[in-house]
């Protein structure tokens, strides 16, 4: 672009932002390189990968359907575990979002209580649970469900705590000046307010679940993903191609399904 | 639903909390099909209630192995971590870079209708797959390792950042994109001058919150053996190790309450 040496030059950046701006590129230049330089990779794999790739690919084709029976019968259970598991971490999540919420937690110690509770779920991802679940109840659906309900609890709990947070005061004043007991206050003040919050976190929490749900099974927690690890581990590619398909097909009705219900009930 | 608005029975004269639901036969209906969803939900379930039961004895035993958490060889873990910040950084370089012209491709208001849809096919599939089956499926095509961790966050970006992308190109203001060809000016003129300048803070954010998204990532795709910290975590418990697979978990949890605050700070900073 132009240069800024006459001042009746328009330039876009003074020298100083130029300056910034060039040191931030360099920074993420140098970031990069470092990673390039020192990535743990055989170069020669990375250039075959395009191959290596396309042969697989051209391997699942066509999809094999002679299982499909199984297949969407297992894919039934996936959106079973999906669905209980978001029931279950939202009941859950209400009293965690109550205790984390400011303006409504008894005390100090148990808003703490209810933050701690939210990050330490929130920051483990459901694989990690899974992996943990699995070691405690075995294989199966049961380490899949509280694994999803363990990561859920935490999304729904922030969101709904937050919508707790920001609720209109007066409401809550008015039922206090009539000497409204606390309970009548929560269920008459606050759970209105924050009921439309709870459904649409639940609704979007539930479509994020079916797509959880669908590698559970990787780590042995349960759902379609068992059938995928099955076919892939003994290289029926045209099996796994099938079950690739139906996996996006359910996460593509979820999402529709996900949006009419938010439409309908908000 | 709410269980706070089932109607009481009552005296005539006391206010009701109008149900969520008006029809009650609709009310009523739900309710039932929801009680009839779960009880058959759970009966078809291959649940081994004996193996679950164990469970609290396991957990005893796994947290008592987990306490106190193990850093003794927090060589292994460094690595382990360094090479999950390596994959994030490469994955979301490259996936932001195929990000911009497929987010191009799937704007409505620039790209021609079969090119649209094209766009927005490649835009659904990446964000469809959950990261853990595209590594699965990247492993066994290009080997265990970071290089297919890479390749699977690059999916993993192109499906967010592509998506979020094609949004802000369909809100621009197009009288600049009007200007510019009324002036004679060329597609590529145009595409620089009067829609990126549009876009670019949009763009910057997303990179960045891709670059936090995609570290957290890493460290689950790892456990299907695509790289990273998440490799380092499968092996520990894969050994029983739970004190060592603990100290890596504490390290994944204050790495991403660490780069979820950065990003968030650099973010506002924009």
């Amino acid at each position: 672009m132009t240069s800024a040496l006459h001042p009746e030059t328009w330039a876009r950046f003074t020298l100083r932002q130029r300056l910034a701006r060039y040191g931030i590129l360099l920074a993420c230049g140098l970031a990069v390189a470092w990673a390039l330089g020192s990535i743990d990779v055989i170069w020669a794999w990375v250039w075959d990968s395009p191959l290596q790739i396309g042969d697989l690919f051209g391997r699942m084709v066509p999809p094999d359907t002679t299982n499909l029976r199984s297949i969407l019968w297992i894919l039934l259970e996936t959106v079973n575990i999906a669905t209980i598991s978001t029931a279950l971490s939202v009941v859950l999540a209400i009293p965690v979002a109550w205790l984390a919420a400011q303006n409504v937690t008894p005390n100090r110690a148990t808003l703490w209580l209810g933050r701690l509770i939210l990050v330490s779920s929130r920051s483990v991802n459901t694989i990690i649970w899974a992996l943990l679940f699995v070691a405690i109840f075995g294989p199966g659906i049961v380490a899949g469900i509280v694994a999803i309900t363990f990561r859920s609890i935490g999304f729904v709990g922030k969101l709904l705590g937050e919508a707790i947070e920001e609720i209109d005061r007066r409401p809550v004043e008015a039922l206090e000046a009539t000497g409204a007991s606390k309970a009548a206050i929560i269920v008459y003040a606050i759970v209105p307010q924050v009921m439309p919050t709870l459904a649409a976190v639940s609704i979007l929490r539930w479509d994020i679940n079916l797509r959880e749900s669908t590698v559970l099974g990787l780590v042995g927690a349960g759902g379609i993903g068992i059938v995928l690890q099955g076919a892939i581990d003994t290289f029926r590619w045209q099996e796994a191609a099938t079950v690739l398909l139906c996996i996006l097909a359910l996460v593509i009705v979820g999402e529709v399904v996900s949006a009419w219900l938010r439409r309908r009930i908000l | 639903m709410s269980k706070a608005a089932s109607s009481k029975g009552g005296r005539r004269d006391t206010w009701h909390r109008p149900p969520l639901i008006a029809n009650p036969l609709l009310r009523w209906g739900l309710r039932l099909a929801v009680a009839v969803y779960v009880v058959w939900a759970l009966s078809t379930m291959p649940i081994d209630w004996a193996r679950a039961a164990e469970g609290l004895t396991r957990a005893g035993r796994i947290f008592g192995g987990a306490f106190p958490p193990s850093f003794e060889r927090s060589g292994l873990l460094i690595d382990g971590f360094l090479e999950s910040l390596r994959i994030a950084l490469l994955a979301t370089v490259v996936g932001v870079a195929l990000s911009i012209p497929i987010a191009f491709m799937a704007a409505r208001n620039i790209a021609p209708t079969p090119i649209y849809w094209l766009g927005r096919a490649i835009v659904v599939v990446a964000r469809s797959f959950h990261p853990v089956i595209v590594a699965i499926v990247f492993v066994k095509a290009v080997g265990f390792g970071p290089f297919a961790g890479v390749l699977t966050l690059v999916v993993y970006s192109i499906g967010f950042v592509a998506k979020m992308l094609a949004e802000r190109i369909e809100e621009i203001d197009f009288g600049q994109v009007e200007a510019m060809r009324a002036a004679g000016a060329p597609t590529l003129s145009t595409l620089f001058y009067a829609i990126f300048p549009q876009i670019l803070p949009r763009q910057i954010g997303l990179t960045i919150y891709q670059l936090d998204s995609n570290l957290r990532a890493s460290a689950v795709v790892g456990i299907v053996g695509a790289g990273g910290i998440g490799s380092t975590l499968a092996n520990a418990f894969g050994r029983y190790e739970y004190d060592f697979a603990l100290a890596i978990t504490i390290v994944i949890v204050a790495a991403i309450l660490v780069t979820e605050a950065a990003s968030g700070w650099i973010r506002t900073r924009i």
